[in-house]
């Protein structure tokens, strides 16, 4: 059995020989390294304005490397993943009495765990379609969603409702952090940003991760080889769903509101642009792609706040017709040049 | 509910299901024949309804406004075809996706820069203003005049693709694009033309639909996700799909609203993920 397994794992290898390994290209690892030490001096060197910016940034990184997971790596075009994203940020505002702080060891874990069952139910229903029905039937449970928190006037209904306040976060009697403190939040949030990372890059880098790539290279083939894969293309679901619900929560103890926008179909839409503009199956262009579309979109509203979003569509058509491979892309090409002239 | 008040709403649902199949079946055919997944389909719609209600202003005609507004939005979606989609086609779906996302930015931008946003209203034509007695209510006419006028393009639809020589090269392309153009066929040249009538079928329905939705921002945005759920539920590509999924949605939208007026925005995405349960590809979608 042991050794059958490994064969098949072998068999995988083998259709996935495009694959390299962005630890060996030297312009990716001095990328990763420079903009780690550029986040983590940010407070110190930044501007106090742009903190909180870059803390939301970064939690769209986390949002957007979830999908990546899904879209990059597994070939699940999901367009409902706003769904978790909200869900989870609802969830907190639900758990969060009005009077008194909860602690974050009971709150994140209910977050996680709803979100997860969700993840599992759509997940369970959408995997058995693929190509364009999985988008829609995607997008139809997110709907499904945002019509029941939109319609609901106990939850706010469209306006949204409040979270009274950010979750403490105790061990034994110490308090080790304050998230109401924006410095330590941003800290919360940069080492949830490099956890996360790291997490799917392990996952990634497992015979999971393995197997979830062979169903993208040819489903076919890696369901010939012996692996269920509608189990592991549903187990990646999950794992991306909860993730995104990871990012929901820090976004709900960013911004203090939870509302139906936060799950419709434009932020779903959002999220899975940065990862096609950042480059989808790269983890690193999804997280530079929610950096850059942050920033542009700032600066857009900076500019010319009253139709800013007439700028961003532009920039999205121009990007589309002219980097056919993202903004990932032009670094990977780069490499590519590199490489061949040695 | 008696019969009165439900035959008024078989009405409406059958209404509500004709407007959805004119904009669907642009939808999915620009799906089925060119593999083109157009988010900006409702944008169409907006720009058509956008078009009647500022052609109105001129003309002060609807029937002028369309007339006019047609062979605007016919070189309209030629031209987004020629210069941006037709270099898509080889590209992954997700860079269309992404494509006609920025699209729909644009145009909601250039709507909101042109016409503002406030709630606009197109008059109903006066010689169809009036409304005929059903039972002890009354039903607008110009609700009628629309499910017929849809019907009429739906009917001439059918016969264009089934019974003529461009329809046949549409269908050829639809199923062997390789062997279409082998026979000599521009299929760059069809799809062009399958592309500017299926933005003229959503602007169209957008002109009719303006005088009883009221014109807004945002418009496009609801009807293309409800037509996504209506094509994929008859299976997409499928033109008979398209009807048959939008009188589907259009009576389980409009009987939802009464039966179960809390729950009533969810149950067309229901209706849809039982389907796609019970017909993974759809209705009348071919297995892939």
């Amino acid at each position: 059995m042991h050794s059958w397994h490994l064969f098949c794992y072998g068999g995988l290898r083998v259709c996935l020989e495009d694959q390299t390994d962005m630890l060996q290209s030297r312009p990716l690892l001095t990328l990763l390294v420079l903009s780690l030490s550029v986040l983590t001096l940010f407070p110190v060197i930044g501007d106090e304005f742009y903190q909180e910016l870059v803390v939301r940034l970064m939690i769209m990184a986390i949002f957007a490397m979830s999908l990546d997971l899904l879209i990059g790596y597994t070939g699940l075009v999901s367009f409902g993943h706003a769904a978790f994203f909200g869900l989870s940020g609802y969830m907190l505002a639900i758990i969060t009495p009005e009077t008194e702080p909860i602690s974050i060891w009971l709150a994140l874990p209910f977050c996680l765990l709803v979100t997860a069952t969700a993840a599992l139910i759509i997940g369970w229903f959408s995997v058995r379609t693929s190509g364009i029905y999985f988008i829609m039937i995607t997008l139809a449970f997110a709907q499904m969603f945002y019509y029941y928190f939109n319609e609901n006037q106990n939850l706010g209904g469209s306006d949204g409702i409040f979270i009274f306040s950010k979750p403490t976060v105790f061990v034994g009697n110490i308090q080790i952090l304050d998230l109401n403190n924006p410095l330590s939040f941003y800290y919360f949030v940069l080492i949830s940003l490099i956890a996360s990372y790291l997490i799917l890059f392990v996952i990634l880098q497992a015979p999971f991760g393995q197997v979830i790539r062979g169903i993208l290279a040819n489903e076919t083939r890696t369901r010939a080889l012996g692996f269920n894969t509608q189990k592991y293309k549903l187990i990646s679901f999950i794992i991306g769903g909860t993730l995104a619900g990871f990012a929901g929560f820090l976004e709900a103890v960013a911004g203090g509101i939870i509302s139906p926008a936060h799950l419709s179909w434009h932020e779903s839409g959002t999220i899975m642009m940065v990862v096609i503009l950042g480059g989808m199956g790269t983890l690193y262009g999804p997280v530079l792609g929610a950096f850059i579309l942050g920033f542009l979109q700032d600066y857009f509203q900076e500019i010319w706040s009253a139709h800013w979003l007439l700028l961003l569509g532009i920039f999205i058509i121009v990007v589309v017709l002219l980097l056919p491979k993202g903004i990932a892309g032009l670094f990977s090409q780069t490499v590519h040049r590199k490489n061949t002239r040695k | 509910m008696d019969l009165v008040t439900f035959l008024i709403q078989v009405l409406n649902g059958l209404q509500y299901g004709f407007t959805l199949f004119l904009v669907a079946s642009g939808l999915t055919l620009i799906f089925g024949i060119m593999g083109i997944i157009n988010l900006a389909h409702g944008a169409f719609y907006m720009v058509g309804a956008y078009l009647s209600f500022w052609l109105f202003g001129i003309t002060e005609s609807l029937l002028l406004a369309i007339i006019v507004g047609l062979p605007i939005m016919l070189i309209f979606g030629y031209a987004i075809e020629r210069l941006a989609i037709s270099s898509l086609y080889k590209r992954d779906h997700l860079y269309q996706v992404l494509f006609t996302y920025g699209l729909i930015l644009v145009l909601n931008e250039m709507q909101k820069i042109l016409w503002g946003s406030d709630f606009n209203s197109v008059p109903i034509p006066e010689f169809l203003s009036t409304s005929i007695p059903l039972g002890n209510q009354e039903y607008p006419v110009y609700r009628l005049f629309v499910s017929l006028v849809c019907m009429i393009v739906a009917a001439s639809m059918y016969i264009v693709i089934s019974k003529t020589k461009l329809g046949m090269m549409i269908r050829a392309g639809a199923t062997h694009r390789e062997m279409t153009q082998v026979l000599g066929i521009n299929i760059n040249r069809v799809f062009a033309i399958v592309f500017s009538f299926g933005a003229a079928l959503a602007g169209f329905s957008g002109m009719i639909d303006a005088p009883l939705s009221s014109v807004y921002p945002g418009m496009g945005d609801y009807i293309l996700i409800i037509s996504f759920v209506v094509i994929v539920i008859g299976g997409i590509g499928s033109i008979k799909g398209a009807f048959v999924g939008a009188m589907l949605v259009g009576m389980a939208d409009t009987f939802g609203k009464i039966l179960l007026p809390e729950f009533s925005a969810m149950v067309i995405y229901a209706l849809m993920a039982l389907v796609l349960l019970w017909r993974p590809q759809g209705l009348f979608g071919r297995p892939n």
